[in-house]
């Protein structure tokens, strides 16, 4: 597993250049694509550097088993998989600890962005599927989700986006990829409503004192902004794209 | 007191839509006085009313509606149906049948069976309760000709017009029984494949162009100029043979 991913020696360079070009509070390229499964009732797709993620969307509809329905609002239920290509040693494709507690971290991050009370005894199936992966791939999984979700027509009080920050070698990042994750100091993901002004999902594996804390925290924040623009984009070119189709259509049919 | 979008504007969720003394309508949430968008779609604003007009959103039952449904499952009293809803609805026996329903005697899967389609109405629904259908009424029960199409439930409304006047144009250029679902789905049953043919084709023009304003007539036009080509067509072929 080590031979082909050779740490570098550094990771950041005297100049603040970090292993894969970017400056310290850069992000890594985004591309989203809304609706990429025709079979889902909501999807969405994203590639965030060397991740690939997608995520698909199903309901409200009926819950079963049926014990797990609540009386007052939908239940939502995640699955976080990774492929067992996704990553560079062949993983199990059994769920691994690591994978339900990210299940669990992910469902808690997007439930207060929706209005489950609506749809009370019903079930909101969520799956986020990670096709290739390096670091980060829960931000990227929750950024794509709240975008599956609202593709899926379910009311939301406001897009959830997330971004990850941290301290490699001394210096404080934006957005870590794996192999700063694996030789940093410290990771700390986010994820921010940002109409709303709320963190749904903090966490933070490593060591900060409480001055860079807050740094690292406000890193995320601007991280999780940018994202969310991002996001608005890539939902509304799903419908701006149909309506252009629709003028040219429209415009054919007149010159006939 | 402003309105941050102008009318037919796409917002996101989450987007800031109006401020201060105006109403929350449809797919809209008001909070510390703030009016959000819920849903991607249109947004829109009548006097103090802002509200957003949903491009993607699932059928909600409600009391009154009428809705196509399939049947998925006979029961000891009754049927189970998919409405394309969160919920499945329940038909009771005794909503099919005009007298008493009596188990011993009467057969359920004679009167529905698994995979009929129906045209029915809510007559209960709440949060607590699944919806309950009754087809006791003229223009409901079974489907037994025609077809029935899907469209998004949020463009029902257009597909039937300021009081009717869309689906009045389609069923008198084609001469086709249409009844709309307020779940999304549309039997069409005609005289000829040709004519539910021509029916489909025009809800689908206006599941198509739904935001677009003048659809009534270019709908007629389209049907007319359909109608035409088809009689130029028999024409044609007619000739022949006469002479």
């Amino acid at each position: 597993m080590k031979t082909s991913q050779k740490k570098p020696e550094k990771l950041i360079d005297e100049k603040g250049i970090r292993s894969d070009g970017r400056k310290l509070d850069e992000m890594r390229q985004v591309k989203i694509e809304v609706g990429a499964l025709s079979n889902a009732d909501g999807s969405a797709y994203i590639e965030m550097g060397k991740n690939k993620i997608l995520a698909a969307v199903y309901g409200p509809r009926e819950i079963h088993p049926k014990h797990q329905a609540l009386p007052d609002r939908a239940a939502l239920r995640c699955r976080y998989h990774m492929a067992p290509f996704s990553v560079q040693e062949r993983k199990s494709p059994a769920p691994s600890r690591r994978e339900q507690e990210l299940s669990k971290v992910i469902r808690e991050s997007l439930e207060p962005s929706i209005f489950s009370e609506y749809y009370p005894r019903t079930a909101i199936d969520l799956f986020i599927e990670v096709l290739q992966a390096d670091g980060g791939t829960r931000c990227a999984g929750i950024t794509a989700a709240s975008l599956a979700l609202a593709d899926a027509g379910i009311p939301m009080r406001d897009l959830v986006s997330a971004c990850a920050a941290g301290k490699v070698e001394g210096r404080l990042v934006l957005d870590l990829n794996d192999v700063e994750d694996k030789g940093g100091e410290a990771d700390m993901p986010v994820a921010y409503m940002p109409n709303y002004n709320a963190i749904t999902l903090l966490q933070m594996d490593g060591m900060l004192t409480g001055e860079e804390f807050e740094t690292v925290l406000n890193m995320g924040l601007e991280g999780c902004k940018q994202i969310s623009q991002l996001q608005k984009e890539a939902l509304k070119s799903k419908y701006t794209a149909v309506k252009e189709d629709e003028k040219e259509e429209s415009e054919e049919e007149a010159a006939e | 007191m402003p309105v941050f979008y102008e009318n037919k504007q796409l917002v996101t969720p989450g987007d800031l839509v109006a401020e201060n003394d105006y109403i929350s309508g449809e797919n809209t949430y008001k909070e510390n006085n703030k009016i959000y968008a819920t849903r991607v779609g249109l947004f829109g604003h009548e006097d103090k009313r802002v509200y957003v007009v949903a491009l993607k959103a699932f059928y909600l039952p409600a009391v009154g509606d009428t809705i196509i449904g399939k049947v998925l499952e006979v029961t000891l009293g009754g049927w189970v149906v998919d409405i394309r809803a969160p919920y499945v609805a329940m038909l009771r026996a005794s909503d099919a049948l005009e007298r008493s329903f009596k188990p011993q005697k009467d057969d359920l899967p004679s009167i529905f069976d698994v995979g009929d389609t129906l045209v029915a109405k809510i007559v209960a629904y709440d949060r607590t309760r699944d919806p309950l259908l009754t087809v006791l009424e003229r223009g409901l029960g079974k489907i037994a000709r025609g077809q029935v199409i899907e469209i998004t439930p949020t463009k029902i409304p257009r597909v039937i017009g300021k009081q009717g006047s869309m689906v009045n144009t389609i069923k008198q250029e084609t001469g086709c029984q249409i009844t709309i679902g307020q779940n999304g789905r549309i039997l069409v049953s005609g005289k000829s494949p040709e004519d539910e043919r021509l029916a489909i084709m025009a809800i689908r023009k206006i599941e198509e162009e739904a935001h677009t304003s003048g659809l009534t007539d270019r709908v007629t036009e389209m049907l007319r100029k359909q109608k035409d080509e088809k009689s130029k067509k028999e024409v044609n072929e007619n000739v022949p043979k006469e002479t």
